[in-house]
C-alpha cells in the first residue's frame, strides 16, 4: 500500500460561517505528513472554521476535505477525531482533578495513560499539579494541560486554534518546542491558527493566509515572509507590522 | 356532598376575585377561566369515569389510559426546542413507565383489576411521569446550551456523542427526580397527601389510606427514574446530526 503524503486535502471547500455572514469559499489546498502549517489572518477570516472542517466538526457545504486521501464524511467519526487532535482556544476542563482531565482522551476507548509527568514537565507544569481541582488552575495552566490531554490521544494531525494567545513568552516558547518535538517524534502534521506572526514564522513550514474567507497565499514560511506573492498577503504584512489591526 | 354545599365555595373564587380587582393584580380573567375549564373539565371526566367504571371493560381502560399518556407527552413535549422530533420519544417514555409500574402493581395483585383502582392510579402516575418528562427536557436543553464547550471537548477527544453527552443526561436526570424525592422526604410533615386525604374525607381508616398512599409514592418515584432515564436514552440521539456534530440549535 502507498503511503499517503498528504495528511490534509482540501478540494474546491466551501462553508458557510455559523453567524450566517460570508464563509470559506472554494478553498484548494494540501498539507503534507509532518508539516506545520501556520494559518494566519485578520479575525472572521475562517481560520478555525478550517480547523472544524478537518475533524468533522462542520460539515463542507461543497467540495471534500481529505484526511490521510480519505473523505472525512468516510470515517468512522471518533476514530477521526481521536487521529485529528484538536486544541481549542479557550480551554475547558471538567470536574475534577488535573490527572481525571489529561486521561479523557484515553478512558473514552477504555485505555489508562501511565507516564504523564514528562509531558507536564516539558510544558513547565510541575507533577504536584495531578492531584489538584483542574478548574482551579489559571488560564495559562489550562491552556497547557489542555495541549497536553490532546497529545496523550497520540493524534496524527494536531488542529491548534491559538493555544498560546494566553501564556507569557517563556510558556510560549515551552509549548512551541513540545509541539515541534511531538512533530519530530511521531511526524505528526501541524495545523496552527496564530495571530502572532512572529510565532508564525518560527514554528511553520508553511504559511496560509485567509482573508473573508479565501486562501489568499500559500507558500513556505520564509519565503511568505521575505517575498509575499499577492498584494493582499503584503498588505496584511504591513499592516500587522504597522502595529495596525488587520481586518 | 351536595350540590349547594359544592356551590358554597364559589364563594373561595369570588374572594380571590374581589382581592385581584382590588390589588389591581389584573388576574381576574385569569381566575374565571380557570374556574370555568376546572369545573368543565372535571364534570366531564367524572361522567366519562362512571361511564368506564359502569362497563368495566379492559378496552375501555386502556384507551382512557392511553388517551391519559398521550395528553401528558403533548404537555411535557410542547415546550421542548425540538418539539416536533420529541413528541414521540415522550409518548414512548411515559407510556413504558406507565406499563411496567401498573404491570407490577397488577401482576403483584396490588392493586385489584379493576377501572376504579387502575384509572386513578394511572392517572397519578402519568401526571407525574409528565411532570418529570417536562423537568427533564428543559434541563437537558439547559444544559446542553451551558456545557456545549464540555461536549465539543469530548466529541473532539474522540468520544461517541453517547460518551459526551453521558454526564450532562445524569446531571438532568438528577434535577428531574429532585422534586419527587424532596416531596416523598417532607410526606405528612408538610401537607398530606391527596390520595390519602381524599380517602380519609370519604371515610376510610387512615391506616388503610396511608398504605394506599405508600404505594403510590413509591410507584411514583420508580415511575420517574424510569421515565427520565428511558428519555434521555430516546432524546440524546436527537441532539446530534448524522455526523457526530452536536446541532446548531445549541451552538
Amino acid at each position: 500500500m502507498a503511503m499517503e503524503t498528504d495528511a490534509i486535502q482540501f478540494i474546491d471547500v466551501s462553508v458557510p460561517f455559523g453567524d450566517g455572514h460570508g464563509g470559506i469559499s472554494g478553498l484548494t489546498a494540501t498539507v503534507e505528513v509532518g508539516k506545520t502549517v501556520t494559518l494566519i489572518g485578520p479575525s472572521g477570516a475562517g481560520k478555525s472554521t478550517l480547523l472544524s472542517l478537518c475533524n468533522l466538526f462542520l460539515t463542507p457545504q461543497r467540495g471534500t476535505v481529505n484526511i490521510f486521501g480519505k473523505n472525512v464524511l468516510e470515517w468512522d467519526v471518533p476514530s477521526l477525531r481521536r487521529q485529528v487532535g484538536m486544541v481549542f482556544q479557550t480551554p475547558v476542563m471538567l470536574p475534577g482533578t488535573v490527572l481525571d482531565n489529561l486521561r479523557l482522551g484515553p478512558k473514552l476507548r477504555g485505555e489508562t495513560v501511565d507516564n504523564i509527568e514528562p509531558w507536564l514537565e516539558a510544558v513547565g507544569l510541575s507533577p504536584t499539579v495531578l492531584q489538584q481541582p483542574a478548574q482551579d488552575l489559571s488560564g495559562g495552566q489550562k491552556q497547557r494541560l489542555s495541549l497536553v490531554r490532546t497529545l496523550l490521544n497520540h493524534p496524527k494531525i494536531l488542529l491548534l486554534d491559538e493555544v498560546t494567545s494566553a501564556l507569557d513568552s517563556h510558556s510560549t516558547q515551552l509549548v512551541e518546542q513540545l509541539v515541534q518535538r511531538v512533530k519530530a517524534q511521531q511526524n505528526c502534521t501541524v495545523l496552527w491558527v496564530t495571530h502572532n506572526l512572529e510565532q508564525a514564522r518560527r514554528v511553520g513550514d508553511e504559511t496560509w493566509l485567509l482573508v473573508g474567507g479565501r486562501l489568499v497565499e500559500a507558500a513556505p514560511t520564509e519565503v511568505f515572509f521575505t517575498r509575499p506573492q499577492t498584494e493582499a498577503a503584503r498588505q496584511f504584512l504591513a499592516s500587522v507590522c504597522k502595529g495596525g489591526q488587520p481586518s | 356532598m351536595t350540590l349547594l354545599s359544592l356551590s358554597f365555595t364559589l364563594a373561595f373564587v369570588a374572594f380571590a376575585i374581589v382581592l385581584s380587582i382590588r390589588k389591581r393584580l389584573g388576574l381576574e380573567k385569569d381566575l374565571v377561566v380557570a374556574s370555568v375549564r376546572a369545573t368543565v373539565q372535571l364534570l366531564v371526566i367524572g361522567y366519562v369515569l362512571k361511564l368506564v367504571f359502569s362497563f368495566n371493560s379492559p378496552w375501555f381502560t386502556f384507551l382512557m389510559v392511553a388517551a391519559m399518556v398521550a395528553v401528558a407527552a403533548y404537555n411535557a413535549g410542547k415546550r421542548a426546542k425540538l418539539w416536533k422530533t420529541v413528541f414521540w420519544k415522550v409518548f414512548v417514555a411515559i407510556g413504558l413507565t406507565e406499563t411496567v409500574t401498573m404491570a407490577y402493581l397488577l401482576v403483584l395483585h396490588v392493586l385489584p383489576v379493576k377501572p376504579q383502582y387502575v384509572i386513578p392510579v394511572s392517572g397519578m402516575i402519568v401526571g407525574n411521569a409528565m411532570v418529570i418528562s417536562s423537568l427533564f427536557l428543559n434541563r437537558l436543553y439547559g444544559e446542553v446550551s451551558n456545557r456545549k464547550q464540555e461536549i465539543l471537548l469530548l466529541l473532539s477527544l474522540g468520544g461517541t456523542p453517547r460518551q459526551s453527552i453521558r454526564q450532562v443526561l445524569k446531571d438532568a436526570v438528577k434535577a428531574s427526580l429532585i422534586p419527587t424525592v424532596d416531596t416523598m422526604k417532607t410526606t405528612g410533615l408538610v401537607q398530606l397527601p391527596g390520595m390519602m386525604t381524599g380517602q380519609i374525607i370519604a371515610g376510610a381508616d387512615p391506616i388503610q389510606a396511608v398504605r394506599y398512599q405508600l404505594l403510590i409514592l413509591f410507584a411514583l418515584l420508580a415511575a420517574g427514574a424510569i421515565t427520565s432515564i428511558t428519555l434521555g436514552g430516546l432524546v440524546y440521539p436527537t441532539l446530534f446530526n448524522q455526523h457526530q456534530q452536536l446541532k446548531r440549535d445549541f451552538e
